[in-house]
């Protein structure tokens, strides 16, 4: 474990977790978008009868299946990391958050598992009608998934509605203040909007990709407009959303929008906006600042001359790391920008009737195509890194959370994650790459094909294969 | 708690519904897991086809119960979960690895035919060690753990020992027997010979591993001893072995007799047995020889929070649960969902 000598076990377990929990959210944050989009393809299908949006539903159920899968299995490890590598902290938090997380279990995961293989394999088995709510389902169950946790990673920044017993745990007195915490409502909203943000641009850079190709592409005309509608109108919601997050943030965790906007010290009279620079937190101070004065305070206080505290009023050890929390943010509201370029610049392409052939528009979407994948993660970045050095806010440090693991131990498992997700997710994003690059067509497959189930003693239900239904397109 | 009128003890029912979804879990993902190490012994193409597709849409949910059972332990007896999963590293985080690329397996295998022998051996393999590894975390957990304070005070080899893999190899065949009495049920002609075949060397084994980890069990802890055989107790406790020898007899005898369900459902009664005796072995510890569920035991208010929940939501999941089953029931083909 040479590699390894000189780290403690404690930032071994830091740089698991995040290593583990960067791999899951990118696959929810696809899947719970691209469950919805599913669901109101199937709809425009029973509504519509076009043979197009079954045909789409068809191409992106094969993709949602490989997402989906990894989703579950990294999932499946996330649920045990806490015992695992944070078994302090689940001793202590575990009355509060191990209950929100029971929840998700009994009301998320049951119904996407339950449900999901008679979404992917049912459609000539219960008719379109049951397979719709299985769809359905499977949707709500991506959203409950990411109620329940996003509950209980916003208590995590802003407790309330507990006390603390003698063995030090956290104890439940008010479900709901616990369930509804200060950020919880903004993250759920702001978290939701991104995902659908990523699946927008996914759909819409394949979308783009194959209109570049064939320009005359029916399914991916369909798609490319479905994702750029989307774009527009989700782009700046989340920029509102964001920025609402924001304020809430300031109000409850302070040090971190100090260590977002780069404040080291405190501005009595308007806070500037610093748009780049380099945070040393040594020196205190961000070197070579581009600014626009004033422009902080306008924005979190609507006040151009609001007074802003800095860094320097809150003690050292309670410091976020400041550089990786002000280049995370950058990240994301830069990109958070972009989308709302490529948003309106749809938007215009569409009134001037250059929607399917504006290739600079096409290429736009394209390059933008994994833009909200960067952005969850280095929002994610941004909302973790800025809670150090606690676990739960104030209250919990991280330093006194961690199991009580010998470093080579978690090394060890460490490397594995690493060399395992890897070599699987790699090879599971060049799958889903694989069947982004054959164009949609007519008669697109299924994942099922044929009818081989026979039941013991009963004739099968005539065979609903609703392609031969409907009439071509 | 006397919350619905006579007095509910909140840890007891708590410990009964952990012990239900790992039972779940045991005996759905059981199977699955099964088919996977079974996997290399079937022909590549039709055979594996076949045994693949008849797990493939229930999969997930079978595997959600394992969540549960994780969950329910952090949730309910935090205190328990924050020792023994520490006490389990590494063997919990082999089952975490295997599990990753077992469950992967079921859509890389079609996507890629052209290396769809390299995800069926991903299947195998990661199905064989996340077994084993739980069979060995099952023995680790019943030799005891050493406690210190509210933590896991041994050293991170502890779980290391011949009981321990005797219980790994013990769940091995018997996931192994599941997964082939699972595929005599659900396939036809060869394939069906070939299950058959396997069920009754895996039915010997698996009867020979339960009568070991029986017999090495009570001598691993006073307690455990006291507990089967102490006077009453043991009026009760010696049904259990009775019954296993029954379920044997009437299991080998109902393979030969060509039957198609029955084998399936004697296996399950056989690990229904091993868990009941599992759980007169340790109750009411939740770590055992170490920590009762009641010092374990989250507040109240937690525990009661949940019951809502489950008593609510684990019903309505057995029922559709159920329905996902009987949309996929009957024998499978090898062109399968795919
Ligand atoms: C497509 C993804 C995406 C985009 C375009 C944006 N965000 Fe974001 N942001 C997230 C995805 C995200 C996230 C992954 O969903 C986070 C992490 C945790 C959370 O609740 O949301 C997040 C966190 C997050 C936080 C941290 C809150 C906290 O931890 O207390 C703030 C202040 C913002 N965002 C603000 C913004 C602003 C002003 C944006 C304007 C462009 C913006 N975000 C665009
Ligand atoms: C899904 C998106 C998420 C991402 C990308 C993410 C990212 C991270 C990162 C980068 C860290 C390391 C911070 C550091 O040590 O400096 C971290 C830590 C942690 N996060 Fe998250 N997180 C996510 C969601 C969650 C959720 C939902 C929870 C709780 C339910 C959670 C709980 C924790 C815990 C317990 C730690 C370990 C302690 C620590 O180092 O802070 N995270 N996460
Ligand atoms: C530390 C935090 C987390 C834990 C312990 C966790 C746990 C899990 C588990 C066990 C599964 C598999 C469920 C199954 O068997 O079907 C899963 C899947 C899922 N998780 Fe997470 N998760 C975490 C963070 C998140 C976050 C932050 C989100 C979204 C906001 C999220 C959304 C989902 C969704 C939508 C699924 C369904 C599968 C998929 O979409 O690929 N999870 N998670």
């Amino acid at each position: 474990m040479s590699l390894f000598s000189g780290l403690d076990a404690l930032l071994l377990a830091r740089a698991q977790f995040a290593f583990t929990i960067s791999f899951h959210i990118v696959f929810p944050a696809f899947s719970i978008g691209l469950a919805s989009f599913l669901a109101v393809l199937e709809a425009l299908w029973l509504k519509t009868g076009r043979e197009l949006y079954l045909n789409l539903f068809r191409y992106w159920t094969k993709i949602f299946a490989v997402a989906f899968a990894m989703g579950v299995v990294s999932g499946i490890v996330m649920s045990y990391q806490f015992g695992t590598n944070w078994s302090v902290f689940s001793d202590k938090a575990g009355p509060v958050i191990g209950p929100l997380m029971a929840y998700e279990v009994l009301s998320a995961f049951f119904l996407e598992a339950g449900f999901l293989g008679v979404m992917l394999f049912g459609l000539n088995k219960v008719g379109p009608r049951l397979h719709f709510l299985a769809t359905l389902m499977v949707a709500l169950g991506t959203f409950f998934s990411a109620f329940w946790i996003l509950s209980v990673n916003s208590w995590m920044q802003t407790p309330q509605g507990h006390s603390v017993n003698a063995a030090g745990q956290f104890v439940p007195e008010d479900w709901w203040a616990i369930v509804f915490n200060p950020s919880f409502p903004y993250r759920l909203v702001h978290m939701l909007l991104a995902a659908y943000l990523t699946t927008a641009l996914v759909v819409g850079a394949v979308g783009a990709w194959h209109l570049l190709r064939e320009n005359g592409n029916k399914g991916a005309r369909k798609m490319f407009g479905m994702a750029l509608g989307m774009l527009a109108v989700v782009a700046p919601l989340q920029i509102l959303a964001g920025d609402a997050h924001g304020l809430n943030t300031l109000e409850h965790q302070p040090a971190k929008v100090m260590a977002m906007e780069g404040h080291f010290r405190s501005h009595p009279d308007g806070a500037p906006l610093i748009l780049f620079g380099l945070p040393d937190p040594a020196a205190g101070e961000v070197r070579h600042a581009i600014e626009i004065p004033k422009l902080s305070s306008l924005i979190l206080k609507h006040d151009p001359n609001a007074p802003l505290a800095g860094l320097e009023t809150v003690p050292r050890e309670n410091w976020p790391p400041v550089p990786v929390v002000f280049w995370s943010f950058r990240v994301m509201v830069g990109l958070g920008m972009l989308m709302l370029g490529l948003g309106l610049f749809g938007l215009v392409a569409r009134w001037r009737g250059t929607l399917y052939t504006s290739k600079a528009l096409h290429r736009f979407a394209l390059a933008m195509g994994p833009a909200g994948f960067v952005a969850v993660l280095a929002g994610w970045v941004t909302t973790e890194v800025g809670r150090q050095p606690f676990t739960v806010y104030g209250l919990l440090r991280t330093a006194d959370s961690a199991s009580p693991l010998a470093a080579p131990a978690v090394a060890a498992s460490l490397l594995a994650f690493v060399l395992v997700y890897f070599a699987v997710f790699g090879a599971g994003v060049l799958y889903i790459l694989k069947l982004m690059g054959h164009a949609p067509h007519r008669g697109e497959p299924d994942l099922e094909i044929g009818l081989p189930i026979r039941t013991a003693g009963v004739t099968p239900a005539p065979a609903i294969d609703p392609a031969r239904m409907q009439p071509a397109e | 708690m006397t919350a619905m009128g006579y007095a509910l003890d909140l840890p007891t029912v708590w410990a009964l519904v952990i012990a239900f979804a790992v039972f779940a879990y045991v005996v759905m993902d059981g199977f699955d897991l099964g088919i996977g190490i079974l996997f290399p012994s079937l022909k590549p193409g039709e055979e594996r086809d076949a045994a693949m597709n008849s797990v493939a849409p229930v999969w997930d949910g079978n595997e959600t119960w394992l969540v549960l059972g994780g969950g329910g332990l952090f949730a309910a007896f935090p205190l328990a979960y924050a020792i023994v999963m520490p006490a389990l590293y590494a063997p919990i985080v082999a089952m975490l690895l295997g599990l990753v690329f077992r469950g992967v397996a079921f859509e890389f295998r079609w996507r890629d035919p052209g290396h769809r022998p390299f995800w069926d051996i991903a299947f195998c393999a990661g199905s064989l060690v996340a077994t084993f590894a739980q069979g060995v975390a099952l023995g680790a957990l019943l030799q005891g753990i050493p406690v210190a304070g509210r933590a896991y005070g041994g050293g991170w080899f502890d779980w290391l020992t011949p009981f321990s893999l005797l219980s790994g190899l013990g769940l091995t065949t018997g996931y192994a027997l599941l997964g082939a009495t699972w595929l005599v049920m659900k396939t036809e002609g060869s394939a069906q010979a070939h299950a058959r075949r396997m069920a009754k060397h895996l039915g010997r084994a698996t009867v020979a591993a339960i009568a070991l980890v029986s017999a090495a069990t009570p001598f691993l802890d006073g307690a455990y001893a006291a507990r089967w055989f102490a006077f009453p107790n043991v009026l009760l406790t010696a049904q259990v072995p009775l019954l296993v020898t029954i379920g044997s007899v009437l299991f080998f005898s109902s393979l030969a007799a060509g039957a198609e369900r029955r084998p399936f459902l004697l296996a399950l009664a056989l690990f229904g047995l091993s868990f009941v005796g599992l759980g007169i072995s340790i109750f009411p510890d939740v770590v055992p020889g170490a920590m009762t569920i009641w010092q374990a035991a989250a507040p109240p208010a937690s525990q009661l929070f949940m019951l809502v929940g489950a008593a609510v939501l684990i019903p309505v999941i057995l029922a559709y649960t159920a329905y996902a089953y009987w949309v996929f029931r009957g024998k499978v083909g090898a062109e399968g969902y795919h």
